[in-house]
């Protein structure tokens, strides 16, 4: 495995007012890269909807804590990995599948694993039923 | 802190969003939103998102709830001047299927 050049970890409770510091401090550790104005919105984006699906879904009501484990390496890949210890989802595919939302109030969209994906180059979900969630989303800067 | 302006004209609400859409401020804004578009029932709903930095899946929740509101009362929704990353998102949902996006000015 090789070495990154730098690492940022953070851990903070799922707050959704930790939304925003969540996605503006990966964004300021990615910074380092010098990014286009592009590559860093979708970084945003992506980290915005990992946390956001941790407080919503992954710990509800409850307060749990958010892992966040940024790296980058020297051929500008940026791997950012986004851990809970919530529910879990019960079926990973079907969670991905654009528009599905297990959410009842109309008032989700349910695009937040296909905007990840599509801003990210990868991404890899691992869960299971009451084991949390992992998420693993990588992106080569230009 | 006032997360929306309202301007009421000739039967058409423009409803400028201010600041980031995500999951945490999408609340606010579309409680100040209903509010007047329940009191006001405009024929047409204008979005402007000229305002808005960042937005992710929340705010395509947002926009489609309002969607569905504006359909009960028999109004359009238009979205106005999104940011190019705001667009982009915009587009990957596929919103423009269902409502006209006109940008703004190219920076």
């Amino acid at each position: 495995m090789k070495r990154s050049e730098n690492t940022m970890k953070l851990y903070l409770p799922s707050l959704s007012v930790n939304e925003s510091l969540a996605r503006s401090a990966v964004a300021a550790f990615v910074a380092q890269l010098n990014p286009t104005i592009e590559e860093i919105s979708d970084i945003k984006c992506a980290v915005s909807e990992a946390v956001t699906n941790s407080i919503v879904h992954g710990y509800k009501f409850a307060t749990g804590i958010i892992y966040i484990c940024v790296k980058y390496y020297r051929d500008r890949t940026v791997v950012i990995e986004i851990k809970d210890k919530g529910c879990g989802i019960e079926d990973v595919s079907l969670a991905m599948t654009p528009l599905f939302t297990t959410d009842t109030s109309g008032e989700r969209s349910g695009m937040g694993f296909a905007v990840m994906s599509t801003f990210m180059d990868k991404l890899d979900v691992y869960s299971k039923r009451g084991n949390g969630v992992r998420i693993l989303m990588t992106k080569k800067l230009a | 802190m006032e997360k929306t302006r309202f301007i009421y004209e000739d039967a058409t609400l423009t409803v400028k969003i201010l600041g980031d859409i995500d999951h945490h401020n999408a609340r606010a804004v579309r409680e100040e939103a209903d509010k007047i578009i329940l009191g006001r029932k405009p024929r047409l709903i204008l979005l402007d998102l000229s305002a808005v930095e960042f937005m992710d899946s929340s705010g395509l929740g947002l926009i489609l709830g309002r969607y569905n509101l504006a359909e009960e009362i028999g109004a359009e929704v238009k979205i106005i001047k999104p940011a190019p990353s705001v667009l982009r998102i915009l587009e990957l949902a596929g919103i423009e299927r269902i409502m006209k996006i006109e940008e703004g000015a190219k920076k």
